[in-house]
């Protein structure tokens, strides 16, 4: 059973890293998370983000957050990605499934997924 | 929405975007009947918006002229026979503001949907405001799960936040364990 004891522990894990804060904000990607967001299936898009940056190593460089209505609610679950000196990326009618790609070659491999962009998705 | 876990996720998050400090989540299931109530100190609403809630063509945002999450979860609600209260106080006028929700089902109901993944709903709402402070809990007739973030808070300390991942894992495992147990 767990106990909040572990907690403690992992205090004294990040004691000895230098970035504890969870992403620099050198990428930031956004997922919106309101009504029209959460029934077209946010959650997990959201969830997978978080997963999948940490497994990559990431979290140091990138910052997984939520916003409110972006106002596309028809290609929701909307995904927004911004980087430093870059224009948004903006991704549509994400999955699980698509964040582990864009993960893999947007975040990874600084290329973006092309067809999962708003301008190359049909409603 | 496909459960009850999503529902809650999209109404506490007018907590959130009420700018509350403490968010309590509670489920209550006494025999065929579940109370949700979600209560939070932020900014709260005049009784002129808190009637106008309601209705779904009324929102106070500015991307879009619809606002659905009451109304859903007043229909889903009444659905199963039970109902949806709002009590709120404007930090325009009172010092102790806030919003209280209350939501009534029948879990007997046909048309009453899962819980759903209720440990996905309080991480996700973690992750998005690791400042807030969240109260949560479900008590059934088997027993009950119970989490509380500023208990967490003061055994992380000041300098570990609460949306980090390896803290997220641990509320993640700490909830579903519990559930496990029952």
């Amino acid at each position: 059973m767990k106990s909040l004891s572990e907690l403690a522990a992992i205090r004294e894990q990040m004691k000895d890293k230098v970035a504890i804060r969870t992403g620099s904000g050198d990428i930031r990607v956004v997922v919106g998370m309101a009504t029209c967001g959460i029934s077209a299936g946010a959650r997990p898009v959201l969830n997978t983000f978080v997963e999948e940056v940490a497994a990559a190593n990431l979290t140091e460089k990138v910052m997984v957050t939520q916003t409110g209505c972006i106002g596309i609610c028809q290609y929701e679950p909307v995904v927004e990605i911004f980087e430093d000196g870059k224009e948004k990326t903006t991704y549509v009618k994400m999955t699980p499934e698509k964040v582990k790609r864009v993960v893999e070659e947007h975040l990874k491999g600084q290329k973006p997924v092309s067809e999962y962009l708003i301008g190359n998705t049909k409603l | 929405m496909k459960d009850l876990s999503l529902y809650i996720l999209d109404i506490a998050m007018n907590s959130v975007r009420a700018g509350a400090k403490h968010i309590a989540i509670r489920l209550e299931e006494q025999d065929v009947v579940l109370t949700l109530t979600i209560q939070d100190d932020g900014c709260g609403m005049t009784p002129e918006q808190v009637k106008r809630l309601f209705d779904p063509f009324y929102t106070t945002r500015k991307t879009r002229s619809v606002g659905l999450g009451v109304p859903f979860l007043q229909m889903l609600a009444q659905q199963t026979g039970g109902d949806v209260s709002i009590s709120s106080k404007s930090d325009t006028e009172y010092a102790d503001h806030g919003t209280l929700v209350t939501a009534v089902f029948h879990t007997d109901h046909i048309d009453f949907i899962p819980l759903g993944n209720l440990t996905e709903t309080i991480v996700t709402l973690i992750q998005g405001s690791p400042n807030v402070d969240f109260i949560y809990c479900h008590s059934m007739s088997r027993g009950s799960v119970a989490m509380d973030t500023a208990q967490m808070r003061s055994i992380l300390g000041e300098d570990i936040p609460l949306d980090n991942y390896e803290v997220l894992n641990f509320i993640k495992s700490y909830l579903q364990e519990q559930y496990q147990q029952l």
